[in-house]
């Protein structure tokens, strides 16, 4: 499993990446009540909006950790929001990416690198 | 000899028990604040509070004839009006107390404006009246744009917009137009700090402009070198607030107004704040090419429930063609709206509302602005800087300012770094200020600094006022900080407010699973006549 500075997570099987937020980011947001997913077929590019997710402290964006086109969304999440807090990094996903450029997940952090980057904030 | 000889008592008992005797009343009603229900749940259909005349033959309405009651409360007058002041005895005003929501400014609303508004030249005209009937109201426009203009030290002003937001995108229209007009309109990105209201971002996407974040420094200022690394020929314009929503004033204003000039790009300023500086920096000095003014912030008029807002712009000589019309000219025989995009309002880039704006809070505006004076109108901003370094000062100590260097502007911003260990949040806090009779402060905003608390008293408070609110948000935060050592109640906080006409809500079943308890009875049909 690959992060982003933005508590975004990707993990990567075959040519499909699983998108969603970290525990961190979803701790820190408190109780999720609304998830926008993106459409199946969308193309985006690393660092686009992706998703919506709105807490009852705050509305924010889902930024696309890696370039690709949109083959899967978690039609779930908008009956169950709560996923997103009870299993961020497994059940809570947000999408799936069928990657364009492999070579984007280099430049992300591995879990200890975010880890580290966490301790910093 | 007593003259209270028939046994009713004169004071209460000093009776042990009696006072801590407590029960849920067994109406529900509190005191005298009874437990209102829903407008719906008092209708009857016996009951209406006006008498309407027979509705037309039916021939005239053709197929538009209703076959169902169309489902109003049925109320007697006096039951409608006890229904809405019962529910105004549940909520908080201006009226009733300090209001010290950071970035609201909600100051007092003056008497004397309203007495002036009620002036039936005023009050009961009619946008559509001929423009020679209303002269007066059309000269109290002129005058008070000569007043914005002055203050601002701006050339033009729109005074159509009916709100901040409203504002914003009045700006950036004119904006727009002036890039289309030169040949700019590839410039797509608009920049905005990341402690920007949410209505600039929202602002310039709905204008059609991608937005992109300019960084802010460790003193909560514009990172000036993030934002020279992001102007270019790309950018339309940047969207800067000053001072800022940290209370802090941007230091660097010229230098950021020089940038974005040398880029090309116009600078917006998102003028809700003009409170902390009215009469003492006029934004046109400082190389601004388009403000909004809230009218219902810095000059008083009501909001919040109160009344509708007024978003009046000024703008620079770069973007004064662009304006959009209505606006007043005045000739040898009277005033006149200019109405049409034609002549000097060909560039015009539209209109911002059907008409020429909130008259009611141009009047009030106005008297505010003539009954202060221009030294008045300095000392307000004077004041509300005083009055909120007084509360930074006064609260340093226990609780933790989000900038302690430097003194603030208009309204004081801490940080939840003081409640670590407590069990406290922001949000707990502000809940126990509601049980010790103040309204919150605005909480968790700007974004950029952790459980925010801006604190924004307004120079309408008195040092005594001050204090009060001082003193209790002092015992508060020392009951909070009792918890680090666990000798605290927790409680306290956990489930305020304990004393409101309502407890903490659920927001998260709120907004999961929202339940909405009246249900509309299928209409019945009308009875056949």
């Amino acid at each position: 499993m690959k992060f982003t500075k933005d508590h975004e997570w990707v993990e990567v099987a075959g040519d499909i990446a699983t998108v969603g937020i970290t525990a961190y980011a979803a701790e820190q947001l408190g109780d999720v009540v609304f998830v926008e997913v993106p459409e199946v077929g969308k193309t985006v590019k690393q660092g686009d909006q992706l998703a919506v997710v709105e807490s009852v402290k705050a509305a924010s964006d889902v930024y696309a950790p890696v370039s690709g086109e949109v083959v899967e969304a978690n039609e779930t999440l908008s009956d169950s929001p709560e996923t997103v807090n009870a299993l961020p990094e497994a059940g809570g996903w947000f999408a799936k990416v069928k990657l364009s450029n492999a070579a984007e997940l280099d430049a992300l952090m591995d879990r200890d690198a975010y880890e580290a980057f966490l301790g910093t904030l | 000899m007593s003259m209270n000889s028939v046994g009713r008592p004169t004071r209460p008992e000093t009776a042990t028990d009696a006072n801590d005797y407590v029960h849920p009343t067994l109406t529900g009603a509190r005191g005298l604040l009874q437990d209102e229900a829903l407008i719906f749940e008092l209708d009857a259909w016996d009951k209406t509070g006006v008498d309407l005349p027979d509705a037309p033959a039916a021939d005239d309405l053709g197929d538009l004839v209703r076959a169902s009651a169309i489902g109003l409360p049925g109320l007697s007058e006096p039951e409608a009006v006890r229904h809405y002041v019962r529910l105004s005895q549940k909520n908080h005003a201006i009226d009733l107390a300090l209001y010290p929501l950071g970035s609201c400014t909600m100051k007092h609303n003056p008497r004397l404006n309203e007495k002036m508004a009620r002036l039936p030249g005023f009050s009961d005209i009619h946008p559509l009246q001929p423009q020679s009937t209303v002269q007066g109201a059309i000269e109290l426009m002129d005058r008070l744009a000569h007043w914005l203009k002055t203050l601002t030290g701006m050339p033009a002003v729109a005074l159509s917009p009916k709100a901040g937001a409203h504002g914003e995108l009045c700006g950036l229209l004119a904006i727009r137009a002036a890039h289309e007009a030169a040949g700019n309109g590839h410039r797509k990105t608009v920049l905005a700090p990341t402690s920007a209201h949410g209505t600039n971002p929202a602002t310039a996407a709905f204008c059609g402009y991608t937005v992109v974040e300019i960084a802010q420094t460790d003193d909560g200022r514009v990172d000036l070198a993030d934002l020279e690394s992001k102007l270019g020929d790309h950018v339309a314009a940047i969207m800067v607030t000053n001072p800022n929503t940290c209370g802090l004033f941007e230091r660097d204003v010229v230098e950021i107004a020089r940038l974005t000039h040398a880029a090309g790009a116009y600078f917006y300023c998102d003028g809700a704040n003009f409170n902390a500086i009215v009469g003492r920096v006029r934004p046109g000095d400082l190389g601004v090419d388009a403000m909004h003014i809230n009218l219902h912030k810095t000059f008083s008029t009501p909001h919040g429930g109160g009344g509708p807002g007024a978003g009046p712009v000024v703008l620079s000589a770069a973007l004064a063609p662009f304006a959009p019309t209505p606006w007043v000219v005045s000739h040898e025989h009277g005033f006149h709206l200019v109405e049409e995009a034609k002549g000097p309002a060909a560039q015009a880039f539209g209109r911002m509302s059907a008409f020429h704006g909130q008259m009611g809070m141009f009047v009030r505006a106005y008297a505010y602005m003539l009954s202060h004076g221009a030294d008045g109108l300095r000392q307000v901003a004077e004041d509300a800087v005083l009055n909120a370094n007084y509360i930074k000062a006064r609260l340093s100590d226990l609780m933790s300012p989000a900038f302690p260097n430097g003194p603030c502007m208009h309204e004081a911003l801490f940080d939840d770094a003081w409640l670590e260990g407590t069990g406290v949040t922001t949000l707990d806090f502000a809940k126990a200020m509601i049980d010790e009779g103040f309204h919150p402060m605005t909480m968790y905003f700007p974004l950029v600094v952790h459980g925010a608390m801006l604190i924004e008293p307004t120079e309408t408070e008195s040092k005594q006022e001050l204090d009060r609110f001082v003193t209790a948000l002092r015992a508060l935060a020392g009951a909070a900080l009792k918890n680090k050592d666990g000798a605290g109640e927790v409680e306290r906080f956990k489930g305020a407010p304990y004393h409101a006409p309502l407890k903490r809500l659920d927001e998260t079943l709120a907004a999961r699973k929202p339940r909405l308890r009246w249900k509309p009875v299928a209409a019945a049909p009308l009875a056949a006549e």
